[in-house]
Formats: structure tokens, sequence, C-alpha cells
């Protein structure tokens, strides 16, 4: 018996006493007997589940409801997915993402070493240069970009001469999106190193293994739970950046700004729709991307 | 043979100073002092983790200062063990091996002999998150011992493991070492221990060595006070020396005087280190070559399983089997006399 019957039960007028003899009924009310004699055992633990859950709740509800409203009018969101210009806008941004997370996995590995391992004159300084994308306004690092991306700019002067243009291009995109991501691989990497107990890099060198054979066997594989959760984040933050790209890149049009654009210009009716894909499709390549590194752990 | 010459390396706020040692080839050296002297510290320089800030290193006469550590060929295993938490045992085993690219079928031989040898076969699937202490450490062995080094540094390989773990493994070790001609350093805070396994001892304290010997010479003639406290030398009288009678040197020591042998000077003041073990406990006076016979009250009786220990009226601290307590059936405030030989008497200058 599931609990709209009993609500059944008491909404037809049977009694409370009938109710409280039946013995599957009796059975639920001792779990929840328990768990609540547990909970208040366990203050503590209550309190920080219910301000946790509360979190869970806020993010939920958020998304939920987008999803919940949009459920009304499936057509508009298969239509979404058939239209070429979200999807490409979905694509550019996944791949830029990818891009950019590739570019902060190459140098920001070997950073994150170094300040895990060594100790240095000015490494809070450079810990904290690291960190500032986190702290500024995107727009404000956009700003910042375009200044040295631009084709005059320190940056995107020389790679001018060589054809590669970032202003309204795609690699724009993937230096926006690695200037706002980076500090969560290297943040992230860097722990992770910190975890690894350098006796371990000392007793594989005393068996023979050089410095580099060290980091590829010894350090790196036990390292790589957090590298790669690094990695997730940094994409992660790639895909969702907004402001940065759009000033320096408002062309190609990556998947936020053309959200922001169908917002703007027809509300939201027209920009719900592309949002739920996007959300969709990246929520699908988070649960690919957790689920094969379990596999990989078990 | 190791020489090590004015080594000197600064480690935050610890400083190994002028370090100056020569181990032989073939030696089981134990270097034994309290925490934080240095020894690990000293153990990694000799591996060549760290280059030091002065001084050099040199194995089988070589100068290895500078070298790496993957081209010293020394043998290093860690306290906890440091074994690679993503291998297997047979994987740990193995490493070294595979990093030297020897051919798979050799590695196999090579790795399963090794692993009969230490009797852990039967773990080579496992994973060290799944072994016990004991296991861990005969595999960390194992696989410091499979690129056959010259040198196997040792640093407080026994001190996390149970007793009846740590008699094997020191039977173990002691059993690699008859068998080959390999170097040994094994540091450890545990007297007892480096008294067992060690050829000679090297005392550090306070990031120096301070005393080497062979281990009757550092448990019976510490050089100073620091180290007589160290490895349990309890009775530490002071006094001078009052006279010289007979080629004996008498110690007045307030309540009493004492015979012994020394060197030093009617007048000088002395400590005389007498170790607990060497004093013999009687209810009546005996007729024995023990020129030293004290009359005393025992003040306190400790059971240490086979052994009693007794703190005595005159301050001094005697041990004795619980057989012989028990014979003599000895109670506290009980007159007794306590008696030690000239020859147990080490007399130094204070």
């Amino acid at each position: 018996m599931v609990l709209h019957e009993y609500l059944k039960m008491v909404l037809s007028g049977k009694s409370l006493y009938r109710m409280a003899h039946n013995e599957r009924f009796g059975m639920y009310l001792k779990t929840i007997k328990n768990v609540m004699k547990k909970l208040k055992k366990d203050r503590f633990l209550l309190l920080f589940f219910f301000s946790g859950f509360l979190l869970v709740a806020f993010v939920f509800v958020t998304l939920g409801d987008m999803f919940y409203r949009q459920s009304g009018d499936i057509s508009a969101l298969i239509s979404a997915a058939k239209d070429s210009t979200i999807l490409t806008a979905i694509w550019i941004s996944i791949s830029a993402a990818s891009v950019s997370a590739l570019i902060a996995f190459i140098f920001g590995v070997p950073l994150a070493y170094i300040l895990a391992r060594k100790d240095f004159a000015f490494k809070s300084v450079i810990e904290g240069i690291i960190d500032i994308p986190i702290m500024i306004p995107h727009v404000v690092a956009g700003i910042a970009l375009y200044g040295v991306f631009m084709r005059s700019g320190i940056i995107g002067a020389p790679f001018g001469k060589i054809g590669v243009v970032f202003v309204d291009a795609f690699p724009g995109i993937v230096a926006a999106m690695l200037f706002m991501s980076l500090p969560y691989l290297v943040d992230t990497a860097r722990e992770g190193f910190k975890t690894v107990d350098p006796r371990l890099e000392n007793v594989s060198r005393s068996l023979g293994a050089s410095q580099w054979t060290t980091f590829r066997r010894i350090t790196f594989p036990l390292a790589s739970p957090s590298i790669f959760n690094g990695c997730i984040l940094c994409w992660a933050r790639g895909v969702s950046e907004f402001s940065a790209v759009l000033i320096i890149a408002y062309f190609p049009k990556s998947a936020p700004v053309l959200i922001y654009d169908l917002f703007t210009m027809y509300g939201l009716t027209s920009s719900r729709p592309a949002s739920i894909l996007l959300v969709s499709i990246c929520l699908v390549i988070f649960i690919i991307l957790r689920a094969s590194k379990h596999g990989e752990r078990r | 043979m190791i020489t090590i010459k004015n080594l000197q390396r600064k480690w935050k706020e610890f400083n190994l100073k002028d370090i100056n040692l020569t181990i032989e080839k073939g030696e089981y050296f134990v270097i034994l002092g309290p925490t934080a002297a240095g020894k690990t510290l000293l153990l990694e320089l000799i591996a060549g983790f760290y280059i030091p800030d002065a001084g050099e290193i040199w194995i089988h006469g070589d100068n290895v200062t500078t070298m790496t550590p993957e081209d010293r060929e020394v043998g290093f295993v860690y306290q906890d063990y440091g074994l690679f938490p993503h291998f297997t045992v047979e994987g740990n085993i193995e490493y070294g091996l595979k990093i030297k690219k020897i051919p798979k079928d050799k590695i196999n031989k090579e790795s399963q002999a090794m692993m009969d040898l230490l009797g852990i076969t039967y773990l080579k699937d496992r994973y060290p998150t799944t072994l016990s202490g004991g296991e861990k450490q005969k595999t960390a062995i194992g696989r410091a011992l499979m690129l056959n080094p010259h040198i196997l540094l040792l640093d407080e390989p026994l001190s996390a493991l149970d007793a009846r773990t740590k008699a094997g493994l020191q039977d173990e070790l002691k059993k690699i070492h008859n068998e080959s001609d390999i170097t040994i350093i094994h540091v450890t805070h545990d007297q007892t221990e480096a008294m067992i396994m060690a050829d000679r001892i090297g005392i550090m304290m306070g990031g120096e060595i301070v005393q080497t010997g062979t281990t009757h010479e550092i448990f019976n003639t510490p050089k100073n006070r620091m180290i007589a406290d160290f490895v349990g030398t309890e009775n530490v009288l002071e006094g001078h020396i009052s006279k010289k009678i007979d080629g004996l040197t008498i110690v007045d020591i307030g309540s009493s005087e004492i015979f012994a042998i020394s060197d030093l000077e009617i007048g000088s003041k002395v400590h005389a280190f007498i170790r607990p073990e060497d004093i013999i406990i009687s209810k009546e006076l005996q007729e024995t070559s023990a020129r030293n016979n004290l009359e005393t009250k025992i003040k306190k009786i400790i059971h240490l399983g086979a052994i009693v220990r007794m703190e005595l009226d005159n301050e001094l601290v005697a041990f004795t089997t619980k057989q012989s307590a028990e014979e003599l059936e000895l109670n506290i405030d009980e007159h007794i006399y306590a008696s030690f030989k000239t020859t147990a008497v080490h007399i130094v200058g204070r």
C-alpha cells in the first residue's frame, strides 16, 4: 500500500486506528521513527545535511523549473535540436572548451607540479596571478584579452603575421575560455600533486627511474584523479564562458552568446529550448566523463 | 666503502653539521639517534635525493656527491615502506627491472625468486593497501634488493611493526646481509634494535655524529652524559677522583666511594656511568670479583616481563631477571647489596 492509498483512506473517513494497525504502515512509521531518532541523536549531522540539501535544491529547482516549463512545448525543443545555427553554436562552445582544456592541461600540469613540489621566491605571487581570472569580472577579462589579442595587440600582432586571428574568430573564443578556466585546472592539479608523497618519487629514483620516468609512472598516475577533475572543471568553465567571449569573439557565435542573442531579441520562449539543449548535452558529457573516471578506479 | 667527508646540509630550520663517517664494504652500520637528529636527511643525502651544501660522499671509490639517485645503485626503504599504491606487490617488486628494460621472462623469473625468498609469493596480486605492516615491509625490502644494489639504506624499517613481526624481519635482514656482500646502513631510534643488528653504530644527535664504535663500545663506554642517557645508561653518578690505589681509581660520589679504571688525574671532576644490567643484587655480601659493593635499600620494584627493574635508595637503578628476583624474594625497603665490577664503571671527565 502506498502513500496515496493512505491519503485516500483518510479522506474517505477511515479511522486512524485502522491505519495504525496496518502492518506495512506500521513498518514505514517504524523506519521513519528510527531515522528521526538517529538524526535527533546527531543534530550536527542533521544541520549539515539540511544546509547541504538547500544548496542542492537551489540548483535543482532552478534548472528543473526551466525543464518543467519547456515540457509543455516539446515541439520547440525538437525544432531547436534540428536548428543548424543552434547546433553549430553548441559545437563551437564544446570544441573551443575542449581545445582550451587541452592547452590548459599541457601547460598547467607542469606548473601545478612545480607549485606543489617546490618552494621559491614569489611563489605566492605566481599562485595569485593564476587565480586572478576567478576574481575579476568576466567582462573586464574580456576587455583585457581584447587588448592583447587584437590585431595590434602584444600577442595578436605576431600571431596575425602567421595568419592566426583572434578577434571574432575561433582562436579568440579558445583564448577567452583558457584565460577564464585555467585556474580550475592548475589549482586542482596542484592539490592532487600535493597528495602524492614525494618519498615515492625518491624511491622510484633509487630504483633507477629518471625524473621524467618517475613523473610518468608514479606521480602523474597517482595525481591523475585530481588532474582529471581539474580538466573537467576547466572544460565546463570554458563551455559556460560568456562575457569574455562576447567581447573578444562575438562571431562565430558560441552557445552562450547565441542564447543571449535569442533572449534579448525574442525573449524567454525562444532562448529556453537552446538553453535546455546546451545543458542537456553538457550534462550527458559530464556524466560520461565522471562514469569513465569511476570505471577506471574500479 | 662509503666515505662521508665534512657533509653539511641545511633543511628548513635544521642543520646537518659536518658529518664525517667511514663505513666499510659489507658492514651493517646502524645510525642510532633520537627523533629529529637528522638521521633520515643523512640517509637521503647518501641516496642522492638532495645535494649537500658542502662536503663529499664517496661510494666504492667514486665521488657521488652530485650524482643523481638513479645512477648511484643504492636501495632505499622508508619507515612507511613507500610502496607504489597503484601497483600490486609483483608490480612493486618488478619496478626497478622494468625501468632497466630487462626482458620480461627474466623479470618474471627474478621477481618470483625474490618473492619466494621473502615468502610473499602468495601476495603477488595484492595491492599495498590490503597488506599488513610486515608484508609491506618485506615487499619494500624485496623491491630494493631486486637491482642488487651495493648499498641498502633502511630508514627506521622496523619501527612501525609489532614485536613478533619485527623479530622475524630482523632475522630476515641479518640473513640477507650475511648471504651477500651488501653494505647496509640502518637508521633507528631503538637501542635494542641497534644492538641486535649492528656491526658498528654511529650515534647521531642534533645533526651531528657524536660517537661511532662497536655495540660494546657505544653501550659500555659512551663519550658523554648525553649519549649515556640516550643509550640507556641509567646510572650516571657525579663525583671526583679522590685516590689512585694499585692502578685502580677511587671516585668519591658523596655518599660512598667506588672503584673504577681511569687515566684521569686525582681531583678531576667526573661522571661515572654504570649500566643497570651490570649491577648484581644480593641479600648478603658475596665473595665475588666485584670490587664495588654498596649497601642500600630497594625503593621501587617494576616488573617488565622477563626483566625486573629496581630503583635503589642510593639513586642507582639495577636490572635482574624475573627468576633471580623470585629466588631472592626481593621486597621494597629490603636491605640489599648492589655489586658491580670496576670494569663496569665507565669514567668520563665533566
